[in-house]
């Protein structure tokens, strides 16, 4: 690796070859501010557009400004971030940002968490000196999960990068030119007129209040407020480990039981856990997988516990829909349950109960409101709300989180095994899945229950598991983009596997749309990710099926895995989109 | 079939197309039909003469007669006097202003004495739909030469020797970006010939390529041959379609005739070339943003490096060159690097095409050697201004370039002296303006053109140029102040040094150079609320002169909005504020009594 | 159709540049022998027009350089057409008349190849351009 002779403000230095001005700066302890600027190349998203122009420095010799972000150093070369050129520059860019940005700070959704917000206040901008006409686009409401307002876009680009680049769904681009451009679908068409999937990956890279989650705040204080309705909330397992970080807690701390005093504080009358979902889901999913290897049924066999993959392989792949599993997602079983078993068990009428679940997710949202799943006003569930909603609601009623005792989630749907937790993080599920087919296809009792080779955060991994005399082909992806290259391998007729786990997003459920914002901090998923395991750990009952209460509710209710009822319950089809 | 005695060749470019020359062809052919001279007489539908102002042209050979102004009801006399009878039509030549002599032959012309046609020199004297008059003149040899006689290294080094640079505008040695180009190991390049040409006014490129199209393609494959590159790409803006059918003939036949396809010259070099269409956008002569927009994806420039030699088309090495730029190469080629750099001055070797246009007498194609002056091109070439009117400035290089004012007439057109002056090359296009000419309303009009064209990609183009637009129409408005002028330099100084691309880098020029050299009219706009060359409507400000006043009424008359009061035979006076500066009352007053602003 | 060879694009090219000379020669003035050719009625009458052609035939078979052949007005012989001016550079022009066309190739041979002026039929041998 040829190393260079550069210079930063009169400080000289040395860095590899490929290093932009950027990182050379970090390394002597210089920023440069940045907006557009998101490099998660562990994720293989890098948003490298230099079009926003705040990290514009001066290059010796060069009679433009060179954006720091992408630039790469030169032997030799000579840089200033801190000359009144660069200065003027940088917020000149921020300036016209703001001049065409409506004003509405104190009502915006993203006050106090919007990057234009914070470069404003940083490079102490008082005034507006080139003020004229701002843009008026109208704001897209269309859909239950996101909301797209292009009046607060800056053209960062981010949300096009991971659409495009990263989920290959191809919704968000540019259209128009000049003044007039703003980011939205192909013919302006409404965000629920698409192949969106709703996986709020561009929500969760937006840096201002241009992409953010449909708000259901209200619904639920509504709700709570209602003598009539009975509100029970479920929690999916990847809130416990980032609802801390709302709250100036630290990445990766464990919450589960403030998270269940935070609920009761909202007074719910009944606090699950989606986790006892997630059990659920593996007694099914299980058993389907195992009947369909024992009885030549179509391989390899996706999950479907992510809405927004299921979106994803309704219109991309509409000629494959035999191949998912037909398990509804652990907090769809859940609310099936609620309204049925736990309505008939508490003496209650369905219609009286409202089914809330906190999910890291926006393509949750749109889940719940599927036709299929809403047959009859009998909704599975009610009401969705994210991570970062939750924190919201938490803060408004004066919940003061990080002082909470713990806490514990009512028994009846609110225990889980370890093996419900790992489902928040990529490779969790099928991991789980794999726990209890293990035990069921050999007879035996499985002792070592930590699958590690079916762990990581590369895109697309894979491992064969022994499982007896059979070797099962896992393959594992999360990232749509990464789903798209197995699947495409399925239609070609070349996929190796028996058993796919897709999560749209980058990371699982921890990396959700709907998680407390990342700002591009890896380290934030990789701890969330830890934290996960960690609980796993903690359990006394890693796999799904010996969960007691699970085994309850077969005896007094289901009957078998995939019996009748189950599958009237917790079973689901699914419907060939068009491609938009 | 008896070799012809005559060629009457018609102006076949656009612009006399608009006037009904291709009209005058078939009726050409119709007349000498008739009177039974098809054998001898041949009409030949040619490329642009360059004297577009006097078009449609027709020119008689091998006479040497030019002829001007020629209309489809002309042909029965031309070929009843002049092709039958030997008699020169002689209303239908041209007549020097200053002498009031009729020219009958162009070398006698001063708008045709001080050129020299290098990248014009087939347009006019073949069909461009013949590739066979074409290579009548020495078309394809130099191809030939090329892959048979030389190595691709040879060729390279006579293009740098040349001095050739790039014709587009950026001034970058050709010679040298094949270089580089051939310089990257990949196992596929291409070349592609940028014929986007959007500089407002600039037809350059289009005349080469509707009246000699064969040269580009030529060219194009030398630059295949030179770099490694079996693909070529047009790259042309779909508001030229006689080009384009131009350009599809011309691929055709050479493809027929071998010279475009598989083992050119039977050596192993195969070359092949297709159209792409722009579709509308300025941006897009911008080479990287019209290699994304080549490849598919929306026409954005990216950074710069990696530069298309390195990554371009497909992430693979990459030549983009101009339409003029490859016009002068096959010439290069057959007449060597010596010949070409003979000409012009020590930087700029060569000649460059302008197109004159705006307030001069002889509006067209022109080509001259550099260092020819600007004085020269406007006053000996282009006639001098029209009316007699008194010179104010000439803009070059469209949008991205700035003002030149009588101080600096005599500098020679080179790409460095230009630059020194606060101007540059740009693509040719040269607009000449005078005393009626607003320079804050010139500036507000390229200002429109940048932000409307802006991709909008990058913050300091896209809001930049719009709020510097916003702020000269305020000035044109009258509702400017001082601190605006201010705003105005600190705004474009900050756009030009932190834009992404050239759009933006260059779009505050016109501004900053009118601002330096005509700071009395932003002045005049913000102080007095007055435009001096009578331009800004909004600020015009009609009067009448109260001692030529006899009261005939005449202005009240025509007056549209009835802003003149005065009974008949007392003096008339305009209400200021209710004048909509449309003329009238100074067309009809017969006693100059009316002052225009 | 394909042009393999450098010789056969040549071959093509000496072969095309024959019909499109004249547009050549017509550009450089100094060097270039003009035949003015007469063609008012009377010349026409007499068959200046088939003259001109055998010229333009002639000079073309014969590939011969630097020459062009226009037609002209009246040129006031009227009793001796076809009148043919022939301007050699350099030298004072010569008016033939009663040229047929067998004369034509008299004085593409002998008065412009050997520069022998063909008396007999010699009208002027001094008289300023027609043109």
């Amino acid at each position: 690796m040829k190393m260079l002779s550069i210079r930063i403000n009169d400080i000289p230095l040395q860095v590899p070859e490929g290093t932009t001005i950027l990182d050379a700066a970090k390394a002597v302890n210089v920023k440069i501010p940045t907006l557009c600027h998101m490099n998660l190349k562990d994720f293989g998203i890098v948003n490298q557009s230099a079009s926003c122009r705040v990290c514009v420095v001066e290059v010796e010799g060069r009679a433009p400004l060179a954006p720091a972000c992408s630039e790469l150093c030169t032997d030799g070369m000579v840089i200033r971030t801190d000359n009144l050129r660069a200065i003027s520059a940088r917020r000149t860019a921020v300036e016209l940002l703001l001049s065409n940005h409506p004003f509405d700070c104190l009502l915006c959704p993203k006050n106090l968490e919007c990057e234009l917000q914070a470069l404003a206040q940083e490079l102490g901008i008082r005034e507006i000196r080139y003020a004229g006409e701002k843009m008026d686009h109208p704001k897209d409401t269309s859909s239950y999960a996101l909301v797209k307002d292009p009046n607060k876009c800056v053209m960062c680009r981010r949300c096009e990068t991971m659409c495009n680049t990263v989920q290959t769904c191809g919704i968000l681009s540019a259209v128009n030119r000049g003044f007039n451009v703003f980011v939205g679908p192909a013919f302006n068409l409404d965000m629920v007129d698409t192949s969106c999937t709703f996986c709020g990956q561009c929500v969760a890279v937006c840096p201002t209040a241009a992409l953010t989650e449909v708000n259901n705040t209200d619904k639920v204080w509504d709700h709570l407020a209602d003598p009539k309705k009975h509100v029970v909330v479920q929690v999916a397992p990847a809130v416990r480990v980032a609802i801390g970080e709302e709250f100036g807690m630290d990445p990766g701390t464990i919450t589960t039981g403030k998270l269940v005093s935070a609920l009761r504080a909202l007074h719910f009358d009944a606090i699950f856990d989606t986790d006892f979902g997630a059990d659920l889901t593996i007694m099914e999913e299980a058993s389907e997988l195992i009947h369909r290897i024992q009885n030549g049924g179509v391989l390899p066999m996706l999950t479907s516990c992510c809405p927004a993959w299921v979106k994803f392989f309704e219109h991309q792949f509409p000629d494959m829909l035999d191949i998912p599993s037909t398990c509804k997602s652990p907090q769809i079983m859940l609310g099936a349950i609620i309204k049925t078993y736990y309505a008939e068990k508490m003496g209650l009428k369905p219609e009286d109960i409202v089914v809330v679940s906190v999910m890291p997710c926006l393509a949750k949202k749109a889940e719940a409101a599927r036709p299929e799943l809403t047959k009859d006003d009998n909704n599975n569930v009610d009401i969705v709300i994210t991570t970062r909603e939750l924190a919201l609601m938490l803060k408004e009623a004066g919940v003061n989180f990080a002082g909470l005792p713990e806490s514990q989630f009512d028994h009846l749907l609110g225990e889980s095994t370890g093996a419900s937790v790992i489902f928040g993080t990529t490779g969790g599920v099928i991991e789980a899945a794999v726990r209890t087919a293990y035990d069921w296809i050999t007879g035996e009792t499985l002792e070592k229950v930590d699958f590690q080779q079916l762990r990581g955060l590369e895109g697309i991994r894979s491992a064969t598991v022994k499982v007896g005399d059979m070797n099962l082909r896992i393959g594992i992806a999360h990232g749509l983009g990464n789903a798209r290259k197995l699947l495409e391998d399925i239609r070609d007729g070349i996929s190796q596997f028996d058993a796919i786990e897709i999560m749209a997003c980058p990371g699982g459920c921890i990396g959700g749309g709907g998680q407390p914002y990342h700002h591009g901090d890896m380290d934030i998923i990789k701890k969330r990710q830890a934290a996960i395991y960690q609980e796993d750990r903690g359990k006394v009952l890693r796999k799904s099926h010996d969960n007691p209460y699970i085994k309850q509710l077969y005896d007094e209710y289901l009957g078998k895995p995939n019996s009748h009822k189950a599958h009237e319950l917790l079973h689901t089809h699914y419907i060939p989109k068009e491609k938009i | 079939m008896t070799t012809q005695r005559t060629h009457i060749m018609v102006c076949g470019g656009t612009g006399c197309v608009s006037a009904d020359s291709l009209e005058i062809v078939e009726k050409f052919k119709g007349a000498l039909s008739d009177a039974g001279y098809s054998d001898e007489v041949g009409v030949i539908k040619t490329g642009c003469f360059g004297f577009c102002g006097q078009g449609p042209i027709v020119k008689i050979h091998p006479d040497n007669v030019f002829y001007v102004k020629v209309s489809p009801d002309d042909v029965a006399e031309i070929v009843g006097e002049h092709i039958i009878k030997g008699r020169t039509v002689q209303r239908l030549l041209y007549q020097e202003p200053e002498t009031q002599k009729k020219l009958p032959k162009h070398d006698e012309m001063s708008f045709y004495k001080k050129q020299y046609r290098i990248a014009l020199r087939n347009c006019g004297l073949i069909n461009p739909e013949d590739i066979n008059e074409y290579i009548a003149f020495n078309g394809y040899e130099a191809l030939g030469k090329a892959l048979t006689e030389y190595t691709p290294d040879k060729v390279i080094e006579i293009m740098k020797a040349s001095g050739l640079r790039g014709r587009g505008g950026g001034g970058f040695s050709t010679g040298l970006k094949w270089e580089l180009t051939r310089k990257t190991v990949s196992d596929q390049k291409y070349v592609i010939c940028n014929a986007d040409e959007g500089d407002p006014g600039a037809f350059m490129d289009r005349s080469i390529l509707e009246g000699d199209p064969h040269s580009v393609l030529e060219a194009m494959a030398l630059a295949g041959y030179a770099i490694g590159a079996q693909e070529g790409i047009i790259y042309i803006r779909a508001e030229y379609p006689l080009a384009i059918k131009r350009l599809e003939v011309a691929i055709a036949q050479a493809r027929e005739y071998g010279l475009l396809g598989k083992q050119i010259f039977e050596t192993n070099f195969s070359f092949d070339i297709k159209i792409k269409l722009g579709a509308g956008a300025f941006v897009c002569g911008e080479e990287t943003a019209l290699i994304h927009s080549v490849e598919g994806n929306r026409g954005e420039p990216t950074k710069k490096p990696p530069y298309p030699a390195v990554e371009g088309y497909n992430r693979k090495p990459t030549v983009v060159n101009n339409v003029e730029t490859l016009a002068n190469v096959a010439p290069i080629i057959l007449k060597g690097a010596e010949w070409f750099s003979s000409i012009g001055t020590e930087k700029s070797k060569g000649t460059k095409v302008f197109a004159l246009a705006g307030k001069v007498n002889n509006v067209g194609l022109v080509e001259v050697p550099m260092g020819t002056t600007l004085r020269e091109i406007i006053y000996d070439i282009g006639g001098g201004i029209i009316g007699g009117k008194k010179f104010k400035a000439v803009q070059t290089g469209g949008p991205s370039g700035g003002v030149i004012t009588t101080l600096d007439l005599d500098t020679p057109i080179d790409y460095e002296s230009l630059r020194a002056i606060g101007s540059m090359m740009g693509s040719g296009g040269m607009i000449v303006m005078d005393e009626d000419d607003c320079m804050v309303n010139i500036a507000k009009f390229y200002l429109e053109f940048t932000q409307d064209e802006s991709c909008g990609k990058c913050t300091p183009c896209r809001l930049g140029t719009k709020r510097m637009f916003e702020i000269l129409d305020k000035i044109t408005k009258g509702e400017g102040t001082m601190d605006d002028i201010t705003k105005l330099r600190t705004l474009g100084k900050t756009v030009k040094e932190s834009a992404l691309c050239g759009l933006g880098q260059t779009a505050p020029n016109p501004i900053l150079s009118t601002l330096e050299y005509f700071y009395d009219e932003y002045l005049a706009h913000i102080q007095d609320k007055r435009c001096p060359a009578g331009a800004c409507k909004a600020l015009a400000k009609y009067k009448i002169i109260e001692e030529k006043c006899i009261g005939c009424t005449a202005c009240a008359r025509v007056c549209p909005v009835s802003c003149i009061s005065g009974a008949p035979k007392q003096k008339h006076v305009i209400d200021e504020e209710k004048c909509i500066a449309c003329g009238a009352c100074y067309t009809a007053c017969k006693f100059q009594a009316v002052l225009r602003p | 159709m394909a042009v393999k060879t450098l010789e056969e694009l040549k071959r093509i090219r000496e072969e095309q540049i024959r019909k499109v000379k004249l547009r050549e020669s017509g550009e450089s003035d100094d060097q270039t022998i003009e035949i003015l050719v007469g063609m008012a009625t009377c010349g026409i009458a007499a068959g200046s027009r088939e003259v001109l052609n055998e010229f333009v035939a002639l000079i073309t078979q014969n590939g011969i350089e630097h020459i062009k052949v226009v037609q002209v007005g009246c040129m006031g012989y009227c009793h001796s057409e076809p009148t043919v001016q022939v301007n050699m550079p350099g030298h004072e022009p010569t008016i033939y008349g009663n040229v047929d066309k067998a004369f034509v190739s008299d004085i593409l041979e002998k008065h412009i190849k050997d520069g022998q002026i063909l008396d007999d039929h010699v009208l002027i041998k001094t008289y300023h351009s027609a043109l």
